[in-house]
């Protein structure tokens, strides 16, 4: 008996009872759509993440002090005099103070993060204003009660008015707006859009942090980004007397990390995906065992007008198959509509569509049918034909 | 063919398709060893129109089994159509019963859900004959018993004597050497039994060997030789006069 004829068999089998076909294709179907959507999304945060560390600029260095150290620090001054004194691989230093700050307009309160930098930071970490202006050095040097708002913030305590020049109170201090920040996420409370930046200086004293713990630094070009590393880190060496109380990295290091990071979800998200396309074959295999059964005169009929054992084993593994396979494509088809709609819809993370794993899900999916499908199949095969026919 | 002179009405017949001797079928119920068959010698010859007769429990379903290889007995040698197949393993038996013999159940044994013709086509399509080809012998076959105004109607659309005839035809449309009828009439109401008689008596003037297997004697009596089976043995074995 040739593949084709038995094909077209399993598919009149199918055909002939289509709501049991139905409930059996549906743990596939679930399966193999659960995979792609995990797949999908996984990988859609992951590449929010990595255009995001991406936009920051391809020059950029941080440099992050860990350790407490107190009688050993460096300074933003020693580090200005030492990116003034290497200006061919070094072009720009920024401090950084982070904090979480409470914020007043007029009655209207909010949380917010608060960022303490210098007029270098527009260039460094490519961070613009949409109005007004940004920190400017004397911002800095004079200690201005200046602020630059985010848009989440604008709308959020601003309630959507103009900021520029309102007075802001960060902390209890009034601060005045000279400048909203561009919108890079968002604009949603909680995202990088809820923010307020003000002069490094002031910050230190709002925060009361005496010690700048986090630079970012801007090399020259992206070929003297290695050159610039390595001249950071002998010069913090020297300060510190060794190496474990600071970390200097750029972007490429962090989007490593964060590509294993991602790696580990994607593959984490997948695992628990599949774990629903096995239960899927069980479930294949469920009613494959009811249908052999059921079918035992079927079977015995067949055997008894000349079926081989061969036969009706593969009769049953294509009707498997068959079934796993158009599960398959129907879960590869639900899979995409839910990240359509999810992905697409929220616009939360963007559409992705991983080939590879839409390909695997598939496979495995048909190999489920198999591994399952050959149990039941061989229990029909070896049936005995006279007690098959007895059977009612 | 030595034995041929020897009994006088078997004079001038074909060759033997079916030759069994010294066979015996013993089960295990439990703790007791029931003989089913016990030593049962028989032949039978082309062409011939044989009835197998005997109260239920003789042993006669078990001598069908044997005769249409779906089992295999526990001692003794059964030549079909010039082959031994009492040794023979479960897909050689399968191949027998593929290419050398025609069933006709009591119970017609059809499958539901296909159509008349895809039925009939069953046995073709497990010797791998071409779709085409297979399409022709069936509709020829179905043709010959009267059904070819019926090849699309399922089992569920047709009576039960045309059910028969359908199972007629798919025991016919390889052309088997034996064609063997399990209680063909059983299931069926007077008028149609009789239809299905004359089919298969007709089936016999073209040529066929027919084995009967049957409790009726009236059955019985429209073969030409009757084999009665009582406990597992052969107590009579007569020609119908």
């Amino acid at each position: 008996m040739g593949f084709i004829q038995a094909y077209k068999m399993a598919i009149k089998s199918i055909l002939g009872n289509k709501g049991r076909s139905f409930l059996t294709m549906l743990g596939v179907i679930i399966g193999v759509g659960a995979v792609i959507a995990a797949v999908s999304f996984a990988q859609g945060s992951t590449k929010n993440i990595t255009d995001s560390v991406q936009g920051m600029g391809t020059n950029l260095i941080q440099i992050m002090i860990t350790g407490r150290n107190s009688n050993r620090n460096v300074t933003y001054s020693q580090l200005q005099k030492l990116a003034e004194e290497n200006s061919d691989i070094i072009s720009a230093i920024s401090p950084t103070i982070s904090s979480s700050v409470k914020v007043k307009v007029g009655n209207k309160t909010g949380d917010t993060t608060l960022l303490g930098t210098n007029a270098e930071y527009e260039s460094v970490k490519n961070m613009h204003v949409q109005r007004g202006r940004f920190l400017m050095s004397f911002d800095v040097d004079y200690m201005q009660k200046v602020a630059l708002v985010g848009t989440a913030l604008v709308s959020e305590v601003f309630e959507g008015s103009d900021p520029l020049g309102k007075t802001i109170k960060i902390n209890g201090q009034e601060f005045t707006v000279v400048g909203v920040l561009e919108e890079t996420d968002n604009g949603q409370d909680q995202s990088a859009d809820d923010t307020v930046v003000i002069p490094v200086t002031v910050a230190q004293r709002l925060t009361k942090n005496a010690v700048i713990r986090s630079f970012a630094v801007q090399a020259a070009t992206p070929e003297t980004v290695d050159a610039a590393m390595e001249k950071l880190n002998t010069f913090l060496t020297a300060i510190y007397k060794d190496t474990k109380t600071f970390r200097v990295f750029n972007q490429a290091q962090m989007l490593q990390t964060l590509s294993t990071v991602t790696g580990t979800m994607t593959f984490v998200l997948a695992g628990i995906a599949a774990i629903s396309l096995i239960v899927g074959g069980i479930g294949i295999m469920n009613i494959m065992l009811v249908s052999v059964t059921e079918r035992t005169r079927e079977i015995g009929i067949r055997k008894a007008i000349g079926a081989k054992r061969k036969s009706i084993l593969v009769q049953f593994l294509i009707e498997a198959l068959v079934v796993t396979g158009i599960g398959g494509i129907m879960g590869i088809l639900f899979g995409v509509a839910v990240v359509k709609i999810v992905a697409g819809g929220l616009k939360i993370i963007p559409e992705v569509y991983s080939i590879p794993w839409i390909v695997m899900s598939f496979v495995i999916s048909l190999a489920i049918g198999v591994v399952f499908g050959m149990f039941p199949a061989y229990k029909a095969a070896k049936l005995n034909p006279i007690e098959a026919l007895r059977f009612e | 063919m030595a034995a041929q002179g020897n009994i006088p009405w078997m004079k001038g017949w074909g060759e033997r398709v079916i030759e069994i001797s010294n066979m015996c079928k013993k089960y295990t119920m439990g703790n007791n060893v029931v003989n089913a068959l016990n030593n049962i010698s028989l032949s039978i010859r082309q062409h011939e129109f044989v009835a197998i007769t005997g109260p239920s429990g003789s042993g006669k379903s078990t001598l069908m089994n044997m005769l249409g290889c779906l089992d295999t007995p526990t001692s003794g040698t059964y030549i079909l159509d010039g082959k031994e197949v009492s040794k023979l393993n479960d897909d050689e038996l399968a191949h027998i019963r593929n290419y050398k013999i025609g069933f006709i159940f009591q119970g017609f044994n059809l499958l539901q859900k296909l159509t008349a013709i895809e039925n009939v086509e069953l046995p073709l399509i497990y010797q791998g004959v071409h779709a085409k080809e297979r399409h022709k012998k069936a509709k020829a076959a179905l043709e010959s018993v009267g059904l070819g105004e019926r090849l699309d109607h399922k089992p569920s659309e047709l009576s039960g004597g045309q059910q028969q005839r359908v199972a007629i035809a798919r025991a016919l449309v390889s052309a088997p050497p034996i064609i063997l009828a399990d209680e063909p009439t059983g299931n069926l109401d007077t008028k149609s039994g009789v239809e299905i008689m004359k089919i298969l008596k007709e089936l016999h003037s073209k040529g066929n060997t027919i084995i009967l297997i049957t409790h009726d004697n009236n059955v019985a009596l429209q073969s030409q030789r009757i084999i009665r089976i009582q406990d597992g043995e052969v107590i009579e074995d007569r020609e119908v006069s």
